[in-house]
């Protein structure tokens, strides 16, 4: 199939684009860890796209982007992992996962 | 309109549309939930631009385990039926300005660059391909990223156990 022919890469650039400012609006406006998460896991995802689709439409003779992604995609799961164990235990500190109320260093 | 024309646009309008509602319910299961659709559709995204293993590795790595990992995150912490609080005006004011300015800045500069394609050959990206590279050490070989990868989730495995384990009074 002749990607290039009928979706210009710029298409997905701009999606990607778009869907990672979504993702730090997200970021910036929740106050909830789990939400917080969520936010960064749609920036980790919308740079993915951004390496496939270089990979693709720009660079085809190697698989460097593919590879990126790849790893991306492990180090997102990796952080999710820690994430939501440090949550777990903020939870059980604090009694709550909104950021406002997490505002003592030292017990 | 063509058909992969007619495909991306669907799949572009979900991922827009989901990753919105994500971010602005109230309901904290359902934004995972949204999550979970923005993810299958960027891996409908992968396969379409001839990805496929990666493909496979979104839908199980990110639907089957992070969103799964986020949703026992959710149950663990907070009551199933109750609402988030809506953001302050000031903080939606704020993130509003920021997403709208980075949006524009950035499709700005996109839009007005002329990206040159490679001429060469393109390769393959079927699993033997992928394989012979993940395990290779010579110039296209991504042997040692793979190696530190390996190390780098046995830490976060042993390090998420550590910190999520109730400790002795």
């Amino acid at each position: 199939m002749n990607l290039q022919a009928e979706i210009p890469l710029d298409y997905m650039i701009v999606l990607s684009t778009i869907v990672f400012f979504v993702g730090l609006m997200g970021v910036l406006i929740r106050r909830n860890l789990i939400t917080m998460l969520m936010g960064i896991e749609l920036m980790l995802n919308a740079v993915n796209i951004n390496f496939v689709a270089f990979n693709h439409y720009l660079f085809p003779n190697r698989l460097e982007g593919h590879f990126f992604a790849l790893i991306v995609m492990a180090i997102a799961a990796a952080e999710a992992a820690i994430a939501i164990a440090l949550i777990i235990n903020i939870y059980r500190q604090f009694n709550t996962v909104s950021v406002d109320d997490v505002d003592e260093l030292k017990y | 309109m063509t058909g992969p024309k007619i495909i991306f646009f669907i799949l572009a309008a979900a991922i827009v549309v989901f990753s919105i509602l994500s971010i602005f319910s109230r309901r904290i299961l359902r934004a995972a939930i949204y999550l979970l659709f923005v993810l299958v559709a960027m891996a409908g995204l992968y396969y379409m631009m001839n990805f496929q293993f990666l493909a496979a590795v979104q839908l199980m790595l990110y639907a089957g385990g992070i969103v799964v990992l986020i949703i026992f995150s959710i149950l663990l912490t907070s009551q199933i039926d109750s609402k988030l609080q809506a953001p302050k005006g000031s903080h939606l004011l704020a993130g509003g300005i920021t997403a709208i300015a980075g949006i524009a800045l950035s499709a700005i500069t996109i839009l007005q660059f002329t990206f040159k394609p490679s001429q060469e050959n393109a390769v393959g990206t079927d699993m033997r391909t992928i394989g012979l590279q993940l395990m290779n050490t010579d110039v296209q070989g991504y042997a040692l990223p793979f190696e530190v990868i390996s190390v780098l989730l046995l830490a976060a495995l042993v390090g998420s156990i550590f910190i999520a384990q109730k400790k002795k009074v």
